[in-house]
């Protein structure tokens, strides 16, 4: 090689490939991610801070369910620089998320909080939250890079025994932890958290805030980060807004940092806020700041199945990797392969498919060549089969849909629906949609869009995402709502859309948006249409309501009139004709008497959850339109009695909806593969429900749509 | 003849009442059995009219419109009805009479515990008293309700009004004013030597007539309706034709609105058909204008006035009437009416002479009995 002076700056010298051989080297995960952060979802300070929340309340959320206790989650956010000037873009702040979950093992701890991409769940085809985050390893990571601090970790696996409490920081380069703290203490939850702030010590006063009693285990994360605090469209205080609807087996609490940077600074973004505000959770409570979303239904979701991938549900080279594997651990034949590792192959199935590969039956799955895996690609896609099993999907429910928008949304009729699952591309999905309409919510703004994935709401890339076109192209004119051309309608509405899935297909590494499937589509299309019909029944059941309303007002002003004028000329008691009349009008517009049946079924105290995936909320209805009789004087009788129309009562907030007494039915569940085994008791967390004399609940199953009466029937869909 | 005038009106009136008692009690009793109270108003439209060829006059069927209380469209009408028959019954009582207007307004009031009125205007108010007269088959005037006073009388007769007596040959220039309610209780004829009754249209064509003292000439007496003549004024023509069988000679203008009036004049009218057998007078007599007079008189064309595509369409109904389509006379009167394509005003008439029309014109008619019949 001849050396060149460097002094010739014009001739540039490339560098040989031996050169650039010597500067390479391996780059390890964390390090990679670490300078790619916006590939996790940690671009800017806000990100980061809502990343970091999504995280953690995600995993205790996945690892309640799995241990089958009703979650109680606090999720707090102190704000560590309090003093900072107005125009700081960011602050630090310590993120702590407790939940009341199975703990975790203490052999575990360095492998969950500290290592990216290890985990339980990313390798199994099951309806899982965790199917979208990187791990609450990337969020400790971010916090150790922009403030140095460790994250702190309190678990206690074990009711009886004491906890741990560990501290560590990840290695970028070895993708390990280094624990700097590890002891035994008896304090779980950490009881710093019951002084934060003045809300906190007044909750703990009722008792209501991380006492160890509802956390006998649990685990306590916390993280230093630099992050921004902001209310409005994509904060943390709407993800857990939305986190309480899908999930209203959940009870969660909020600690929010005193200061909004949001209200020192774009005040666009606070009238978005106060926008929401109607959506806020109706039984939400905010004691000195802290804000609560109760439970609201006392069963957790089902359990879910993990299954096998579907023969055309997967790619050629996942294929080909799956033979090695099969290979690798079992030595089998390809015939017991294809019935083994594949949901859906019966034997016969398995000797057509060999036949097709070029195999018999006898061939090892080793020895199939990337020809014969191609050629057995290919039958996958034209073989007939029967489409995947579907228990491996939970989703949330028609009960639990309305329990949960009840409790987020404050509105006059609910109305929810479960399709049954479906299959794109080999995988299992299932769609549930949801609305409310009326009450508070804006009349005059566009609906309000909310989308879910496995639980998780989706905060950004709304435009992308299917939920939303579906939406879009659903023709909500024909029921009763406005739609200018291809926009959202216009009026008080508020329109969920839940996917469930093995494999939620997204859009982009964001996971934010889901991506565009016709099946997917088609039935979130028709989920839409069915919550929609439900709407168009309750709103021309109300408008004619108001109508006999009219009418029964109508008659009722005249007949005093009419009683005075016959009582005069006859000489008859005025009062008697009066009343006779009454009750001839009473009945003339019996309709408006009976509230709302059918489909509105007829309204009882609160509005009783029914199975039919409809609720109405009475006293949040107009005042033309509740049944209280209209007594309308009788013109200069004996004593007339009080004039004013009967107004309905003050509307009271929605009691609980649930009424059922007893506990969750489950049976404690044996955590499978999960890093913490744990010795369950049955779920100890009772909310503070009034028990009630009502019917409990019946138990709910993911239901084929309610068959269409045939006066129901709206307008043709498609 | 005032105490049996009294007599006979205390019977009346107390005939009325006990009318109207059983209508409330009718609808009391449907209200305390249960039923939904209903009143059931015979209707006065077209197709619910009939003409009586052999008594020439129109005749109103047997067709009613049931009125429910509980029927939006009809809830308002049925409160209304009770009031207005309320308020008769204490009109009755009180033994005083009121107007239209007066019955109107007594009515009228906000309903308790709301904004709304019981009546609005007073055309809401008029049909509904109507509808009484019908639904009870008693007068306007058996309600104690009256109308304003239209129309004029002179002429050689004598009459007693309200006790009252009224030489009509000596009412100056302004002529005795018909009143509204003009029954044998309250206006007996006393003395006529009239020998016909000449009804004009217009209360001007009436001055000319009586200013040339037409009627001390020609010994009739003259009346106008001040245009489609009220029912005071019918009924006291009938009462004129019947009681002293005095024909009846129309002078009116030659136009749709003319033929009208005589129509009616003659057979009764739609909305009143009930009470045509008191207010028709099939023999009434046209005497003009006639389409041909404008070449009979010779008259100038300033005093043409076209027909207006109304007018047009006005005469060929008219022409339809059933006591006009078998008439051979009207049908040409009219035709030529059409054919000439304009009308004229008996006022047209001065064009010749300012007493033209009472001192050549009628007369000379009425020699020659050229008349529509």
């Amino acid at each position: 090689m001849e050396a060149v002076s460097e002094t010739t700056a014009k001739r540039r010298k490339g560098a040989t490939a031996e050169e650039m051989a010597t500067r390479q080297r391996d780059i390890s995960v964390s390090e990679f991610f670490a300078k790619n952060r916006h590939l996790l979802g940690f671009d800017n300070p806000r990100k980061a801070l809502l990343t970091a929340v999504k995280e953690a309340v995600d995993n205790s959320l996945d690892a309640c369910e799995e241990a089958s206790i009703l979650p109680e989650i606090a999720v707090i956010i102190e704000d560590l620089q309090p003093d900072r000037p107005a125009t700081a873009k960011s602050s630090r702040y310590r993120l702590t998320v407790v939940d009341n979950g199975p703990g975790i093992v203490r052999k575990q701890v360095e492998n969950i909080f500290g290592r990216l991409l290890y985990g339980s769940k990313f390798h199994r085809l099951k309806m899982s939250r965790g199917q979208q985050g990187i791990g609450i390893s990337a969020a400790g990571m971010y916090g150790l890079i922009t403030t140095g601090r460790p994250m702190v970790i309190h678990t206690k696996p074990k009711a009886g025994s004491a906890a741990h409490h560990i501290e560590l920081a990840m290695n970028t380069k070895t993708n390990r932890a280094e624990v700097t703290t590890d002891e035994e203490v008896k304090d779980f939850p950490p009881a710093r958290l019951a002084t934060i702030t003045s809300g906190t010590r007044a909750l703990v006063a009722e008792g209501g805030f991380v006492s160890p009693e509802t956390f006998r285990t649990g685990t306590s994360v916390s993280i230093e980060l630099e992050g921004r605090y902001q209310r409005g469209r994509g904060s943390v205080d709407e993800f857990l807004e939305l986190t309480a609807i899908a999930n209203p087996h959940a009870r969660i609490t909020f600690v929010p940092p005193s200061r909004d940077a949001g209200s020192e600074d774009d005040a666009s973004i606070l009238a978005h806020a106060e926008a929401n505000a109607a959506t806020k959770a109706t039984a939400t409570t905010e004691t000195g700041g802290v804000v609560i979303y109760p439970r609201g239904v006392q069963d957790l979701p089902p359990e879910t199945r993990e299954i096998q991938p579907h023969p055309k549900g997967i790619e050629l080279g996942i294929l080909l990797q799956m033979l090695k594997d099969y290979e690798a651990t079992e030595k089998g034949s390809l015939f017991n392969f294809l019935q083994e590792r594949f949901c859906r192959v019966s034997s016969a199935t398995a000797a057509q498919m060999c036949k097709a590969a070029g195999a018999t039956s006898r061939t090892r799955a080793g020895d199939v060549e990337a020809p014969q895996a191609e050629k057995l690609f290919t039958f996958f896609q034209e073989v007939k089969l029967p489409p995947p099993p579907t228990d491996c999907l939970a989703p949330i429910g028609v009960r639990q849909l309305l329990a949960g928008l009840l409790k987020g949304v404050r509105a006059e009729f609910y109305a929810a629906s479960s399709r049954s699952a479906e299959v794109y591309r080999g995988r299992p999905f299932q769609i549930e949609a949801a609305i409310a309409f009326g009450g508070d919510l804006p009349a005059d703004e566009p609906a309000r869009v909310i989308r879910f994935a496995n639980r998780v709401p989706l905060l950004f890339q709304q435009s992308a995402c299917s939920s939303f076109k579906a939406v879009l192209e659903t023709g909500w004119k024909n029921y009763n709502l406005q739609q200018p051309r291809g926009s959202l309608p216009v009026g008080p509405l508020v329109i969920m859309l839940h996917m469930a899935s093995v494999w939620v297909p997204f859009t982009s590494e964001s996971k934010e948006a889901i991506a565009d499937y016709d099946e997917i589509r088609k039935e979130m299309k028709l989920a839409l249409m069915e919550c929609g019909r439900k709407l168009g029944t309750y709103l021309n059941k109300r408008a004619k309501m108001r109508r006999e309303g009219e009418r029964r007002d109508v008659f009722e002003r005249y007949i005093g009139e009419i009683a005075k004028a016959v009582g005069a000329i006859t000489g008859e008691d005025a009062k008697r004709l009066y009343d006779a009349l009454q009750v001839q009008a009473k009945r003339k517009t019996a309709v408006a008497d009976q509230q709302l049946d059918e489909d509105g079924k007829v309204l009882r105290e609160q509005g009783e959850l029914d199975d039919d995936g409809v609720l109405i909320v009475p006293t949040a209805m107009s005042d033309a339109v509740v049944s209280a009789p209209v007594t309308v004087a009788m013109p200069e009788l004996a004593a007339p009695p009080a004039r004013a129309k009967a107004k309905p009562s003050t509307p009271a907030s929605p009691k609980p909806a649930s009424r059922s007494a007893a506990p969750s039915s489950k049976p404690p569940a044996k955590p499978a593969s999960k890093p913490a085994p744990a010795a369950l008791s049955k779920p100890s967390a009772k909310p503070a429900a009034k028990p009630a004399p009502a019917a409990p609940f019946k138990p709910v199953a993911p239901r084929p749509p309610a068959p269409r009466r045939p006066s129901q029937d709206g307008p043709t869909l498609f | 003849m005032a105490k049996k005038t009294n007599q006979s009106i205390a019977e009346r009136d107390a005939r009325t009442q006990k009318k109207i008692v059983e209508l409330a009690q009718a609808i009391s009793k449907m209200t305390l059995s249960g039923r939904e109270p209903q009143l059931s108003i015979p209707t006065r439209t077209k197709s619910n009219t009939v003409w009586n060829r052999r008594k020439g006059i129109l005749e109103m069927g047997d067709g009613t419109a049931d009125r429910p209380l509980f029927d939006l469209k009809t809830a308002k009408q049925f409160m209304q009805t009770m009031l207005h028959a309320s308020t008769i019954k204490d009109l009755i009582e009180a033994g005083k009479t009121s107007s239209l207007r007066g019955v109107f307004y007594k009515a009228k009031h906000t309903v308790a515990g709301t904004k709304e009125n019981t009546f609005d205007t007073q055309d809401e108010s008029d049909p509904i008293l109507e509808d009484l007269e019908v639904a009870l088959a008693a007068l306007r005037e058996e309600l104690h309700v009256f109308a304003e006073n239209r129309g004029s009388m002179v002429g050689n007769i004598t009459i007693v009004d309200k006790g009252d007596e009224i030489d009509c040959r000596r009412m100056g220039s302004g002529g005795y004013a018909l009143p509204s309610i003009v029954e044998p209780d309250v206006i007996q004829f006393k003395k006529c030597e009239a020998k016909f009754i000449l009804h004009v249209e217009k209360g001007t064509v009436w001055n000319r007539f009586n200013e040339d003292r037409f009627w001390e000439k020609h010994n009739c007496i003259l009346t106008h309706g001040a245009g489609q003549p009220p029912r005071g004024c019918r009924r006291l023509l009938q009462r004129l034709n019947q009681e002293l069988g005095l024909p009846i000679i129309c002078v009116l203008d030659n136009d749709p609105w003319g033929h009208y009036i005589y129509s009616v004049i003659k057979q009764g009218s739609i909305s009143l058909a009930f009470e045509s057998t008191r207010l028709a007078i099939p023999e009434a007599k046209f005497l003009g204008i006639r389409a041909k007079d404008f070449r009979q008189c010779g008259l100038d064309d300033a005093v043409k006035i076209d027909l207006t595509e109304n007018d047009i369409k006005r005469a060929r109904e008219i022409a339809a009437y059933p006591w006009f389509e078998g008439h051979k006379g009207w049908q040409k009167e009219i035709q030529a009416m059409l054919t000439n394509g304009f009308k004229m005003e008996v006022e047209s008439l001065i064009t010749k002479d300012i007493s033209y029309v009472s001192e050549v014109y009628v007369p000379e008619r009425l020699k020659a009995k050229d008349w529509l019949d």
